[in-house]
């Protein structure tokens, strides 16, 4: 790939990142703007949890990754802090593929 | 500062991404990328999945332009963040470029992390020059051959960064709106996953918030505007 395409590529994902931050961060002060903007993560968290558990669905180590998110899930559920929601999902799936 | 909870979540974040850094910096240089560009993708790009597909399209022989679109449809939820995080980030507009720069899923997912309103902005800029610091330096020692520190998925990071970014998503749980927000947001994406091309099933979801927005009477907001 070329020094061309990486630049483009960096231009391309900063402008991405700036459309969000600088150009919506005018409407912001509106309510309806805010509103939306604030369920706009827990949307796209939700969205990106699953996708990244569930894999390409071919995935030999889809189910101890599951396994591993399950965990930690029922950890961050009973409010354990976060060290440990990632250490207990990572450990879990770890030991499962070392078994 | 370490008493802060926001900083060391930052730290264990950047270090997990770290990890990934050095699984990229390998891929790059093993698939015809010099030391320097897979640096400059780490500083520049800075946003691991858009590299990721970029680094793989051009490895499999793919050509520059669906690179270029396979990486930036990866990107594209990444507007969504700024637009979420520019409620809290005021400033110059160098500092606001700075912080559109840092915004990727693990610094807007700290953020919003948080339980106390005060604390959005600073977690947001800890787990971002985190993660930056972090990435970059596995980055550049997978590069150069450092790949000792072992294989993300033999480290179970897999699954943890889903159960990480679940519990960062937990507080906005607690609202009906951000249930729903979530519920919709994963049905979407989905549904989309197997008819539309990676990262288009995220920025789909973004129709959850909209959906929340207009089925959820609005709860009383935790601060004034």
């Amino acid at each position: 790939m070329s020094w061309t395409v990486i630049l483009l590529l960096a231009a391309g994902c900063f402008l991405e990142k700036a459309a969000g931050m600088l150009i919506f961060g005018r409407f912001n002060a509106t309510g309806r703007f805010r509103s939306v903007g604030a369920l706009l993560p827990p949307a796209l968290l939700a969205a990106l949890i699953g996708l990244q558990t569930y894999g390409d669905g071919r995935d030999p180590l889809f189910d101890t990754r599951l396994a591993g998110v399950v965990a930690g899930g029922m950890a961050a559920w009973r409010n354990a802090p976060f060290w440990l929601v990632v250490v207990i999902a990572g450990a879990t799936t770890a030991l499962l593929r070392a078994l | 500062m370490l008493q802060r909870t926001y900083v060391r979540d930052a730290l264990v974040i950047g270090a997990a991404t770290g990890v990934f850094g050095v699984a990229f910096g390998v891929l790059a240089t093993t698939t015809g990328f010099s030391v320097a560009q897979a640096g400059a993708l780490s500083v520049l790009v800075f946003t691991g999945a858009s590299q990721f597909a970029a680094v793989s399209v051009a490895g499999a022989g793919g050509d520059p332009i669906t690179a270029l679109g396979s990486a930036l449809l990866l990107g594209a939820r990444n507007a969504f963040y700024g637009m979420t995080m520019s409620a809290h980030v005021k400033g110059s507009l160098l500092k606001r470029a700075v912080a559109a720069q840092l915004t990727i899923d693990e610094s807007a997912a700290l953020a919003i992390g948080q339980r106390k309103p005060e604390d959005i902005e600073p977690a947001f800029w800890a787990a971002g020059l985190s993660v930056f610091v972090f990435w970059n330096l596995g980055t550049l020692a997978g590069a150069l051959g450092g790949d000792a520190i072992g294989h993300p998925s033999a480290l179970g990071l897999d699954a943890a960064f889903p159960a990480g970014f679940i519990a960062l998503v937990m507080p906005a749980l607690r609202t009906r709106a951000g249930r729903v927000a979530a519920v919709s947001g994963l049905a979407i994406a989905m549904v989309a996953l197997p008819v539309t091309r990676p990262g288009l099933p995220i920025v789909l979801a973004a129709v959850g918030a909209l959906v929340a927005h207009a089925t959820v009477k609005t709860e009383p907001p935790a601060e004034s505007p």
